[in-house]
């Protein structure tokens, strides 16, 4: 559905007299197959949105090609807009028209006929909870509802893939949980392909079949979240013992699980990444109780793509992210 | 909970012709602004204003200029005026929607940028067309007479004008994408534009050196124009002034659409 070789964006930013060149995106291959939900990982200014802005057709990349949904963003333009939906982190109705309206003559620009534009645009407002909305103004509308109304406008000419910009930022937990249901929806009911941006990493957890990890303008991995999250070694293991002097012991005993390794310890807690920790806890409770160290709490954390983010670039996703 | 589900298979997206573009966009805009009371109302009472409180101080002078009514004058000036002005505020709501993500949104449709631009200009010179109808026949209750044609020829000149400054205005627009930026650019443009076409007072009136800054301004040749054919006097002045309307028409439209179609404005 989407292919990009060494697709590139660079801007001449000046600097007083200093001409410098700034790649925000430094050369990037992507490859989604239909029917994936792929996203797209990265903290604010990694070149997320302008990646997206040249796979549909805003930006012109200044190197590398790209085809999309079997069409080049170079030559075919007009067939990719076709064959698209994009919904931006801006939004993409008037504050002051009416929401009903805004869908039907979006349908139109595609070539659909305002009545065909009126029923689709009908039918996608029931299904995204947007029942009693289509006189509403958009500025009268809550921030879920808007987004809602904003892939509602995204989806009115029914593409087979669909872009979505960091779709659920500005939401309230609630709205977010309620559009992912949305989103997943769009490929196990009607089979499209989804290819979102976001800096949430539960989100890309929750949503996505594969992520693509972008830092910098390069992609620095791309896998499956589980593997992704393979990547880092272990889950990390954290025993609270009774006694601060036991701590020496059960660092040992957890240090054994995994070679090469010792166990952090700090005051009472000892922590260390153990990898397929599941399975050799029951041996490791075993073994410190024999020893006689009492175990106040045991804690295992399977890694978050934070933990791989910070693994892969060695800055935390959080901090950028704030 | 409701997913969306497949929609009927008979949605096709296809071209749409470039007519078809532009009546949507125009459509939607007007419907717009017809909501918004506050653009008919102030639409409206702009030229009446102008008439009314302007007007008055002029008759004493029409003897001076020629002619036996001075809202023979004055109409053809106010009718440039509304122009120029009118259509270059117009860009403000093109940058409101750019903060909504609308043009974005209909940048990635596959219908013609140059329409996405069309369609606005043709609201603004419909505007122009209301309001300039208007003030023709306020002037005429005034006491304004001329031809028809001479009228109708006035208000076309006009709306090349308008449709050109709503052009330059978009584009300008486009490219800032703020009204900070736009606020003085437009304003340091317009006021000497303004002051130097005559627009209030003929330059005949003038001494030498401002009657030659004014010769330098293509617009003042408009406004001559117009006035001429509203005194029925189709010689020379109207030839020229028609020649600049289609000329500042044609590049204003050439730097619009060069500007919407741009990859990455």
């Amino acid at each position: 559905m989407i292919h990009a070789r060494g697709l590139a964006r660079s801007f001449t930013t000046r600097k007083g007299r200093e001409k410098s060149e700034v790649h925000a995106v430094a050369g990037v291959d992507i490859d989604v197959e239909a029917g994936e939900i792929v996203g797209f990982l990265g903290p604010n200014g990694a070149g997320k949105t302008t990646t997206l802005r040249m796979l549909t057709t805003l930006l012109k990349p200044t190197a590398g090609s790209a085809t999309v949904a079997g069409y080049d963003v170079a030559t075919q333009p007009e067939l990719v807009r076709q064959s698209i939906g994009y919904v931006s982190q801006a939004g993409s109705t008037q504050p002051e028209a009416r929401a009903g309206e805004e869908v039907v003559d979006h349908g139109m620009l595609y070539g659909i006929p305002k009545a065909q534009a009126t029923a689709r645009g009908k039918e996608l407002f029931g299904q995204l909870e947007l029942d009693g909305l289509w006189e509403r103004q958009p500025k009268a509308m809550s921030g879920g509802q808007r987004r809602r109304l904003d892939i509602a406008m995204g989806l009115v000419h029914d593409p087979q893939l669909v872009f979505l910009d960091e779709p659920t930022t500005g939401l309230d937990p609630q709205a977010r949980a309620n559009l992912w249901t949305h989103i997943s929806g769009l490929r196990t009911e009607r089979g499209m392909t989804v290819f979102l941006t976001t800096h949430y990493l539960d989100e890309a957890d929750a949503l996505c079949d594969r992520i693509l990890v972008i830092d910098h303008g390069e992609i620095v991995a791309a896998d499956t979240p589980d593997a992704l999250k393979g990547q880092v070694a272990g889950d990390l293991v954290e025993l609270v013992v009774g006694d601060a002097a036991h701590a020496a012991r059960a660092a040992t005993a957890l240090s054994a699980l995994a070679p090469g390794e010792a166990a952090a310890v700090d005051g009472t807690s000892v922590s260390l990444r153990v990898p397929g920790a599941g399975s050799r806890l029951p041996g490791l409770v075993r073994e410190l109780d024999a020893a006689g160290v009492v175990l106040a709490s045991i804690d295992v954390r399977r890694p978050t793509l934070d933990d791989v983010f910070l693994h892969l670039t060695g800055r935390s996703l959080r901090e950028d992210a704030a | 909970m409701s997913t969306v589900t497949a929609a009927p298979p008979a949605i096709r997206p296809q071209t749409v012709s470039f007519l078809t573009a532009t009546r949507i966009v125009f459509w939607r805009q007007l419907r717009i602004a017809l909501r918004n009371p506050a653009w008919v109302i102030i639409g409206l009472v702009q030229p009446v204003l102008y008439l009314v409180l302007f007007g008055p101080l002029l008759e004493p002078l029409s003897k001076s200029f020629g002619v036996d009514n001075a809202y023979t004058i004055f109409v053809p000036g106010l009718l440039v005026q509304l122009g120029i002005f009118g259509a270059l505020f117009a860009g403000f709501s093109l940058v409101a929607e750019w903060r909504a993500g609308v043009i974005e949104a209909e940048r990635v449709t596959p219908a013609s940028r140059t329409a996405l631009l069309f369609g606005r200009i043709l609201r603004d010179v419909l505007q122009l067309f209301v309001q300039g109808v208007v003030l023709i026949a306020l002037g005429f209750a005034f006491g304004l007479r001329a031809s028809i044609g001479g009228m109708v020829f006035g208000l076309v000149l006009t709306l090349l004008l308008g449709a050109s400054c709503a052009a330059a205005s978009n584009a300008l627009a486009l490219v800032t994408k703020s009204e900070d930026v736009m606020a003085p650019v437009i304003n340091s443009i317009a006021l000497p534009v303004l002051l130097l076409s005559g627009i209030l007072l003929p330059l005949t009136l003038a001494p030498d050196w401002l009657k030659v800054l004014g010769d330098i301004m293509p617009t003042q040749h408009i406004v001559a124009a117009i006035r001429a054919a509203f005194t029925g006097d189709w010689g020379w002045e109207i030839l020229w002034g028609s020649i600049w309307s289609v000329v500042i028409f044609v590049v204003f439209m050439w730097i619009g659409t060069r500007t919407f179609r741009k990859e990455n404005a």
